[in-house]
Order: C-alpha cells, then structure tokens, then sequence
C-alpha cells in the first residue's frame, strides 16, 4: 500500500479564479443595464464585439506560447478585460475602435508581458488610452443620454445601431452630445450655477448629470456587491472617492467662472465610481497591502482630479490609473504591513544585518 | 469573564469533528510488534539502552535521553526487543531513522510504578527530573522535551501558564475528547504544573467555542483552583501558541523570542495529563489520544494508542477502504503531512490520522497564475504578505523574502487554503526556508574558509617581510664594514677586509644569541607572571566547569580536561621558579 505524496494543507476553500472572475462580470450587469438603458444599445454591441475579439486574441496567443489554450480561457481574465474596455468606450462607436482596443488590451498590454498575473499596467486602461491618443474624434462622439433626445428622437433600435456600428451610417441628429466633464471643460467663463441653468445635460438631472448620474449608481450598487463578497478590501476605492471629493470640495471656489464643477459631479459622472471599483481595484497592476492600496487609491483620486480640473483630458480615470500603476511597485516598497511579533513595519529593500 | 483579544486574518475551513465524537476514547488490541522512534521530539535522539532479545516490561526504559535536550523512550508494552535498526519513520521525506521494535507478549504487563501524591512538598528540580525521566515531550505540535520547558534554572520568573485546548484543526478531536474524560486527571496535572512554576498568579485553559461539552467538564474541577477557563471564538490557527498568546493576554511573542522570554509557559493539554499520570501514578508516556478519521475509514473515533503502535494497524481496525482515497495524512488537514505508507508508527506528536475520501479532500487542481487579489494576506494570522513571499520565493531573492519576514511564517496553510489559483503557497515558504538556512551555513563556512585563507596568506608574507628584512640588515652590515674596512686600510688588499668583515659577522650572531638569553632576573620576572595568569585561568576555568555540572551540560567533559590542563602548566611553571631561585 502506497500513499499519494501532497503538501499540506490538504484542505482548500471552494474560491477560484474563474469565480472571482464570474462574480466581476455579474457585478458589471447593473452598469451595462443602465448604460443599455440611458444610451442605447451601443454598450452592449461593444461588449459582444470586445468580447469574440478578446477571447479569439488570448487563444491564438496563448496557443502561440504553446500553453494549454482552454485552460487558460476557463479563467474568464479575457473576458473581463474585454467588458471593462467595452464600457468605457463610447457607445455606437466603430466596430474596429473597439477590436483595435481590445487586441492593444490582450495582446500587448497582457499576453506580451506574460499573460495573467504578470501585466505591470491594467490592460483596459491601455486599450483605452491606445484608442484615445489614436482616435480622437471616435472616442470622444458620446450618444445622448435619454433625457437630452430631442422631441421625436429616439436611441437607435437594434438593428440600426448595428448598421451604425458595422456599416458606419451616420446617426440622426442629436443622438450624440458631449458628456457632463466635457461640457463643464469648455463652459469656462460662467459660474457654475449658470452652466447649470443653462445645460439640460444638469438642470434635467437629480444631482450631477442626466444619465450618467444612474450609470455610476449602478457601478456603485456593482461594486458594493464585490465588496462585501471580499473580492477586494475597500481601501483603494474609498481612497480613491475619498481624495477625489476632498479635492472637489478644496477646489469648488465657491462655484465661480473657474470652478471644475460640483464635488456630487465629480464623484457621479464619468468614470468614477466605475473606476473605483472596476478599473483600480484590478489586483495584478494595483498595490499590494492594504495601506499600500490606500495610497494608490488616493493617488488615483488626487491624479483623476488633477486631470480632470486643469488637463487636456477630462478621460482622467484612464491617465490615473496608468499613472498609478508605475507607482505600483515604489508604493509597495514602503507599505509593508507590520508583521506579528515585530515593534516596526519593514521595508522591503531592506538588506539583511551584515 | 477573562478578556480576550482578536488575532488577524485566519480562515474558517468546515470543522468536522463530529464524525469522531459520536463515542468515546476506545482501546485498540495490542499489535504484534511495536516500532519506536529513538526521535520523536526536538533535540538528541536518544540512546537504545537495550539489547536484540532482551524482555522488557511496559514502561521500562529502552533508550535514554542523550543530553539535556532529549526525552528517553520506554517500551509502550510487555514484550521482547526484536530489533534495533532504521525504519521508515512518519516524516513527508519518507527517510529512514533508528527505532527499537519490540514484539508484543500479549500480557501488557506493567513494571513496578512509583507514583506521589503529595508533590507540593517536593522540589520543583525534583518534579521536573520526574517529568523527564517519563518520557513526556509536548503533545500538541513540534514535540519539544517538557522538562526543558519546565527547567527553572531560568532568569525570569513565570508569571502566565497558559495550557493550549484550543484543537483549531479541523477534524481533530483527541484534546476534546479527553478532556471530556479525564478532566479531573488533567486539572491535576495542571496543579502540578503550577507547583513546577512557583504558583504563576494566571494560569488560563485557552479553548474555542465549539467544544460546549469539555467547557462544561473542566467547570467543575476548576471551581476555587485559580484557574481560568477562557472560551473564545472558533477560527483557525487560532491554536498557534503565538495566536494563543496573543488571543489570551493581547501580547505579541516577540519575533525569535520563547514565551519563557515574556514570563510565560504555553503547554499542551494532553501534555499536563501525561504530566499527571507520570508524578502521581508513575507511569511514564507510553500512549496518547489519537483521532482516526476521514470518510474513507468505516468508523471513526478516537484511540488511546500505544506509542509505537502502526499506521496501518489503526487503518485496518477501522475499515480502510484504499479505494476510496489517496491519502493518508498525519495530523489535521491544515498542517498534517501526507504519508508514503501506512508502515510508520504513531509517536508522541501524533494527535490524527487522517484518510479522507475523494469527495471530502479531492485531488489538487493545477495551480494558476497568482493575480495578488490579496486574499492570502487577509487570511494570514501573521499580517504577512503571501502574495509577494510566493513572488520572491519563485526569484529566490533571500533579501527581499528576509526583508518580508518569511521567517515569521508559522506555516499554518491558511493563505493555500483560500488561495483562489490553488497555488501551494506553504511548500514554496518551506522550500524557500530551506535555500535561505542553507545558504546561511553555506556563508559561514565561506567566511571561515576565507578568513583562514587570509590569515595564512599574512603569515607567508609576513615571513616573506621579515626575510627580506633580515637580508637587507644583513646586506647593509656588509656594506657598512666593507666601507669601514676600506676607510681603515685604505690602500690594503681585499682579504684582510674579507676576515674582518666575517669575523663581524660571528660577533654579531654571538650577541643576538645573547640577547635572547636574557638575565636571571627578567627570567624570573617573566614566570612569575605567566603564573599569575595561569591561576587566573584556572580560577575561571574551575568556575565553568561547576556551573556545567550544575546545569548538567555537555560541556563537562572537555571543562573538566581544560582545568587539569592548566593546572599542569602552572605546576610546571612554579617548579621551574623554584629551580631558578635555588
């Protein structure tokens, strides 16, 4: 009688990856509800369009790499990356803007740097950044949230928003419309409460911006879900909202000609809570400990409004993100927790006592 | 109600330790042969006292303790020796060690035992020598020698005994069933602890919650004892002595530190219970608690088992069915070891045997990339990062793995076990261990080779320099008394000035020998002080050598020489004085 030889513990908890994976994208389905809803049908067609292209992309690299291609394809990480690409990209945009995006995604920012776990920058965010630098005028063409349809205008149905997408019709008329950041930006020269008399994009919204308000509740609501799953700790997405709406309080100025806006617009439009708790909470490009996650979270805030307020850009999350991730590693050095047993925390260049 | 403080991380893995408590603590038939381990313990092995065909009696001693840190070996039954060779051992490297077998003669007949009752009037050195003439080394983990322990040769006194009932393995129920049984046995032998330790003014049962049923039996025989039951929240590895530590007092053991070192004592609870069978009944360890459990097994319940007694010998008389699982694991199924066959004997640690079916424990899945989500470090009771030791581990950057305290792991499996990429996070710190200790000997052996390297290359050369010296001294002499010689005779031929300059040459060595034959008096001078200074040594020596036999150290042997050597030399100095003064 011989026994099989395994290392201890034997035990192991029914948690895996794919699930984690799983519980993302089912986390991500209030958002894309709401976007379906508030913008049309284009959020979904990226979704489908990023998400044939990401798996095709990782099985064809994965294959190249001679791994075992289903595998690595069973751990959702593609599918993932291509549905957080797919919403943060303009709904009704071409359909190569979101394949371009999604292959920059898989195979440059992921699988050239070794697949999985390896990727020093979120693959996402540099799709997206590829796409923004390269294709302004696609990227930067939002729809119209419901409210702002003129009389009579509807979101394109189905298969006109297809026709849109793969054939490059022309949408009707005040279909597309600038987002609330991107209004506020070039609305320089009033105060803040006569943009907001002025816009409906505000005076037709509850609190920060018609639609796109809903969108970050929902993302909210999704990341809430994750939290309290403990698919990740809440210190990089309380860091993040944290610094952003101290930074937005800090300088509001009192809603004169200068102001970059309300502290409730900062945090509920764009992609703010979707970054919070979608984009930095990505584990391999993120700090490691939880202080460390802290920092990096309020780095990302602190950049986001940064950006936001004073830059080119008002796609802050993106550039934050990105930016974060180069601290990544530095941070990491420095945010040891302090282990049982020791009086200090240590650094991790620390050499030994020789 | 005692306060009590919450650990870090830690995980909840489903307990299933009911299986095993459905009846109480059985007794198996006596196996046919025995194998006992002469290292079952931390320290000496210890040293077969016994010879192929003698009969021994239960309980006699069959391998002493060989140096303070070691435990002697008693035959755990009646019986003849039958072999004293290597064997398979229970250790996951599957390697062979020395074991005295001994074949059973059925009768389990006991030798004479000599037990005391009344040990509050007995020296604690005294109790602690008993402790370790039984045998007795802690029963919970690692197996470290009680007496040791105990040893009150120590500079701080003991201030906190805290026993260990905590049993967080999952499945493990050998501390829950005896206490359930032998309450009584074991406050008494927690009594005699407190007597070995001067009466620590806070003696604490650490427990968790799910063991409703020991709570309840220690109640009563803990009433007006001074000692505190002290319930706390079921999470694993909350049995760690240093998660208990912390968990009862809210104080961290610091890191390289024995609890000793904090006033305190951590022991085990099967441990004081062997500690009260051996003072007051005499009866040295021989058999323990152990668990036999898992869904591959037909019943499962736990054993008082006879040290010695064979793995397979308890697989058998509980219907193992191979079929149903692949292994067998010694220990829990957190930080058990899986075993290569069921031929290894149960020794003094071993509190489970665990042989889980397919569905219980399936087979491990391939592991995946690590995507540093943090989990392993939410669930590390340590407040390590496992995520970034595994990362290190894999470069073998020893710097930043040290820099990450990897040697405060504890290796409790809690980040394998929630590890989401199946990743065998545990056996990269073992390994990871292993490179960094061995690297460490390495180092020192290096440094030694080169300090001796160094050393000889400064003494050649500086024999080399003083040669060189001398030879230029020289070269110079001949040139000043060729030049004198020159300056004297000036127009004379060259061979007188050869002589002369020879003849210089005689009288110098003639006075360098002289100098070297220093005066009676600096002589006298010189022994008079190299005896001051040998009866200074010899003082010292003397000094060690009593403190090494008061704390019975091995170092008596090679003490004892050093003083009869220096008392040599100062004889021969003090006769040489004698004969210089005469």
């Amino acid at each position: 009688m011989a026994f099989k030889q395994v290392t201890s513990p034997h035990a192991h908890s029914a948690q895996n990856t794919a699930k984690v994976m799983q519980l993302v994208l089912w986390a991500t389905v209030p958002g894309l509800l709401v976007l379906t809803w508030q913008f049309g049908w284009g959020a979904l067609i990226n979704t489908v369009i990023a998400t044939v292209t990401a798996v095709v992309c990782e099985a064809v690299i994965v294959k190249m790499r001679g791994r075992p291609v289903s595998f690595y394809l069973k751990d959702y990480s593609a599918v993932v990356t291509a549905v957080l690409l797919a919403i943060s990209l303009p709904p009704l945009a071409p359909w190569w803007i979101v394949v371009v995006g999604t292959v920059f995604s898989i195979v440059l920012a992921k699988q050239l740097y070794g697949g999985l776990g390896y990727n020093p920058f979120n693959p996402a965010m540099v799709g997206y950044v590829v796409l923004l630098i390269s294709f302004p005028i696609q990227m930067t063409t939002w729809v119209s949230p419901l409210a702002l349809l003129p009389e009579g205008v509807t979101h394109p149905g189905l298969l006109e928003s297809l026709q849109i997408v793969f054939a490059g019709i022309n949408p009707v008329d005040g279909v597309t419309g600038a987002t609330p950041l991107d209004l506020f930006k070039h609305s320089s020269g009033l105060l803040v409460e006569q943009v907001y008399e002025r816009e409906p994009l505000f005076n037709r919204a509850m609190f920060a911006g018609a639609g796109w308000e809903w969108v970050n509740v929902a993302f909210l609501l999704g990341g809430l879900v994750l939290l309290s799953n403990r698919i990740f700790t809440w210190h990089g997405s309380v860091g993040m909202l944290g610094a952003l709406a101290l930074m937005s309080v800090l300088f509001y100025d009192a809603g004169s000609s200068t102001s970059p806006g309300t502290p409730l617009m900062h945090l509920f439009s764009g992609a703010s809570m979707f970054g919070a708790f979608f984009i930095l909470t990505d584990p391999v490009s993120s700090a490691v400990s939880n202080r460390g996650r802290l920092i990096y979270g309020i780095l990302i805030g602190i950049l986001v409004y940064i950006i936001r307020a004073w830059g080119n850009y008002p796609d802050a999350v993106a550039f934050a993100v990105l930016i974060a991730n180069f601290a990544a590693p530095f941070i990491d050095n420095y945010t040891l927790p302090r282990t049982y047993g020791h009086t200090d925390r240590r650094r991790a260049t620390e050499k030994g006592e020789e | 109600m005692n306060k009590t403080w919450v650990t870090p991380g830690g995980v909840h893995p489903p307990e299933n330790k009911h299986q095993s408590l459905t009846q109480g603590i059985g007794q198996l038939p006596i196996p046919e042969k025995l194998v006992i381990p002469l290292s079952q313990h931390i320290g000496a092995p210890a040293t077969p006292c016994v010879e192929v065909g003698q009969s021994v009696l239960k309980g006699e001693v069959i391998a002493k303790a060989a140096g303070v840190v070691s435990i002697p070996m008693h035959a755990p039954t009646s019986g003849t020796v039958s072999a004293i060779e290597h064997r398979p051992i229970a250790h996951s490297s599957g390697k062979l060690a020395p074991c005295i077998e001994i074949t059973s003669d059925g009768a389990d007949t006991w030798i004479e035992r000599q037990g005391i009752s009344d040990y509050e009037h007995i020296s604690p050195a005294k109790l602690v020598e008993m402790v370790g003439n039984a045998g007795i080394s802690g029963m919970g983990g690692a197996g470290f020698p009680s007496a040791v322990k105990l040893n009150p040769g120590r500079q701080r006194p003991i201030d906190t005994l805290i026993v260990n009932a905590t049993e967080c393995e999952p499945y493990i129920t050998a501390d829950d069933s005896a206490i359930r049984e032998r309450a009584g046995e074991i406050i008494e032998g927690i009594k005699i602890l407190s007597a070995i330790l001067d009466h620590p003014h806070n003696i604490m049962i650490g427990i968790e919650d799910n063991k409703p049923e020991a709570i309840e039996a220690l109640a009563p025989h803990v009433e007006g004892t001074g000692i505190s039951v002290v319930v706390f929240p079921t999470k694993y590895p909350s049995g760690g002595e240093k998660q208990l530590i912390y968990i009862l007092t809210g104080k961290e053991l610091p890191s390289g530190k024995l609890p000793a070192d904090i006033g305190m004592v951590c022991i085990n609870i099967g441990t004081t219970y062997a500690i009260k069978r051996a003072i007051i009944d005499g009866e040295p360890l021989v058999s323990r608690v152990t668990t036999v459990t898992g869904d591959a097994l037909g019943t499962q319940r736990n054993y008082d088992t006879l040290i010695g007694t064979p793995v397979s010998h308890l697989l058998e008389h509980n219907q193992y069915d191979q079929s149903a699982g692949g292994r067998v694991v010694m220990g829990g199924p957190m930080m058990g070891f899986s075993l290569l066959s069921p031929d290894v004997p149960i020794v003094k640690t071993t509190n489970c045997i665990l042989a889980p079916s397919y569905e219980e424990i399936p087979d491990d899945e391939p592991a995946q990339p690590c995507i540093r989500c943090g989990m392993c470090a939410e669930a590390c009771p340590a407040s390590l990062l496992p995520q970034q030791l595994f990362w290190y581990a894999q470069a073998q950057d020893h710097e930043r793995l040290e820099a990450h305290n990897l040697f405060d792991c504890i290796e409790c499996g809690a980040c394998s076990y929630v590890c989401p990429s199946n990743i065998p996070l545990v056996q990269y710190y073992r390994g990871a261990k292993g490179e960094i200790r061995q690297a460490r000997d390495e180092k020192v052996k290096a440094d030694h080779a080169r300090e001796r390297f160094e050393f000889h290359k400064e003494r050649i050369e500086k024999a080399e320099r003083e040669k060189e010296e001398k030879r230029a001294a020289r070269r110079e002499a001949a040139l000043k008394a060729k030049q004198a010689a020159a300056d004297n005779k000036g127009d004379s031929s060259e061979k007188p000035a050869a002589t002369s300059s020879a003849a210089d040459i005689i009288a110098a060595a003639q006075a360098r020998a002289a100098a070297k034959q220093a005066s009676p008096e600096d002589q006298q001078a010189k022994l008079e002080r190299t005896i001051a200074a040998a009866e200074q040594r010899l003082k010292a020596a003397e000094e060690k050598l009593a403190e090494a036999i008061e704390s019975n150290s091995d170092k008596q042997a090679a003490l004892s020489a050093a003083v009869e050597n220096t008392k040599q030399k100062l004889e021969q100095s003090k006769t040489k004085l004698a004969e210089l003064r005469a």
